[in-house]
């Protein structure tokens, strides 16, 4: 039997940290695409399309993205369509991270006083005229802060992907676990190793809030 | 013929029926100021006829532009409207010459060159050439209104909605915005204005319209309306405002 080292599995356990960081990164621009999206919906002048996207909303938010992973992996089946773990992976944490981001952002759209609408109406602006040059451009000093906060929320959301077999940090964690008979040291070595991408994106979303607080 | 003209406007939020039936004529040049205690419909009044309280029953008409609750086409209407608020409402991301420049380049495409010389004329019109750089942020409260005021002119409306545009001033800054109001009625600009200023009222408007409850009580040329009053509640508002 091979005999692993520490430093053998902080290695590898690296080398699976990129998966988390790479969905991570692709979960959020995804994601943030479709919250535009989903944000505008949820605001617009049509009641109809307001309420389902805030179906959507509620919908995503009130269950677990453990569930949401395993009916996307478990639907494209179903639907005819061969998928990978990648990505179900993928498509799953893009629609839980659409869902989260449009209704932090809708706060922030809200938080713009009413008389902006009212006078930027009263220029004759069309609603896709008052979001673009008027509203979002408000509103999007206020978003950045819980924005980056919530990328911590998509990074720790990665992990639960190891369920469906994609190899990030946590499924390596526990691929290493069953060669080494380790589990404190291996699954402390992935807990650092989460805190470490984490604890950054927390410090500098509270330093934006302060900044951007003062500087209004 | 009258330039805007209301029938038979009916406004009500659920069961509280705030507009209940208004007739009005405004022609061409004319200056009209709303009048009446708060609560009386006059900034409601004021807020249908750009289309940002939707009405019940009634239409509007706005040089051909014209509203009613079947239908509207608020963006024609809108383009004939200038409105400016208690609050000023500018954007405060943006400079006072882009709050101005904004609306002619986004809704009527207009170029950007020509745009910039209408909001440096727009501006230099309500003394404010030189702020053309300055945000919102750093311009007085008379200084922001009067830019509220060219941002609504560079649009080139028809007429002029002012909704209480003074009342969130500090008192010594009211008069710089008036007396640009005063300007615009002298170049014959059509306005309606909600104000509590009755000096100013009286002075450059050519008609008052005294609301009470939803209804119009009385309109008339200001001295006819302020020395003759017709109703008991006119009377009592104008004794009211006169005392203060």
């Amino acid at each position: 039997m091979p005999e692993f080292t520490t430093w053998d599995i902080l290695y590898n356990l690296i080398l699976a940290a990129r998966w988390t960081v790479v969905l991570s990164i692709l979960a959020f621009i995804c994601g943030g695409i479709a919250g535009l999206l989903v944000l505008l919906g949820r605001v617009s002048p049509l009641p109809w399309l307001r309420r389902t996207m805030n179906l959507y909303i509620e919908l995503f938010q009130g269950t677990p993205l453990l569930m949401q992973i395993f009916i996307v992996f478990f639907a494209f089946p179903l639907m005819g369509v061969e998928t990978t773990a990648w990505t179900a992976a993928v498509v799953a944490l893009t629609l839980f991270t659409s869902a989260y981001l449009a209704e932090i952002w809708r706060g922030c759209v809200e938080s713009v006083p009413k008389g902006q609408w009212e006078a930027s109406e009263s220029l004759a602006m069309s609603f896709t005229e008052q979001m673009r040059y008027v509203i979002l451009p408000q509103a999007l000093r206020v978003a950045v802060p819980p924005t980056v906060g919530f990328s911590v929320q998509v990074i720790k959301g990665t992990a639960v992907t190891s369920i469906i077999g994609f190899v990030e940090l946590t499924k390596a964690g526990t691929m290493i676990t069953n060669a080494t008979f380790q589990p404190f040291l291996v699954y402390g070595l992935v807990g650092l190793l989460y805190f470490a991408l984490c604890y950054p994106l927390s410090v500098y979303a509270k330093r934006l809030e302060r900044t951007l607080h003062v500087a209004r | 013929m009258s330039l805007v003209k209301l029938t038979g406007i009916h406004k009500s939020y659920g069961d509280n029926e705030v507009l209940k039936g208004i007739d009005l004529k405004v022609n061409e040049g004319q200056v009209v100021a709303l009048i009446g205690r708060s609560g009386s419909g006059k900034s409601t009044l004021l807020r249908t006829i750009n289309g940002l309280e939707r009405i019940n029953q009634g239409s509007i008409e706005v040089d051909g532009a014209c509203v009613d609750p079947g239908q509207s086409d608020l963006r024609a209407l809108r383009l004939k409207v200038g409105m400016v608020f208690q609050q000023f409402n500018l954007f405060p991301h943006l400079t006072a010459g882009q709050n101005v420049m904004l609306a002619p380049v986004v809704v009527k495409k207009q170029s950007k060159a020509d745009v910039r010389t209408i909001a440096e004329e727009a501006l230099a019109k309500v003394g404010l050439a030189d702020k053309f750089d300055a945000y919102p942020d750093q311009l007085s409260g008379g200084q922001q209104q009067r830019v509220a005021i060219a941002r609504s002119l560079a649009m080139k409306p028809r007429v002029m909605l002012c909704d209480e545009i003074t009342s969130a001033l500090d008192p010594e800054l009211v008069n710089e915005v008036l007396a640009v109001v005063r300007k615009l009625a002298e170049e014959g600009m059509t306005l309606l204005l909600v104000t509590h200023e009755m000096r100013f009222a009286r002075e450059v408007c050519d008609t008052l319209v005294f609301m009470h409850k939803g209804r119009i009580a009385e309109q008339g040329a200001p001295e006819e309306v302020f020395t003759k009053p017709a109703t008991p509640e006119l009377a009592q508002f104008i004794g009211m405002v006169t005392e203060r």
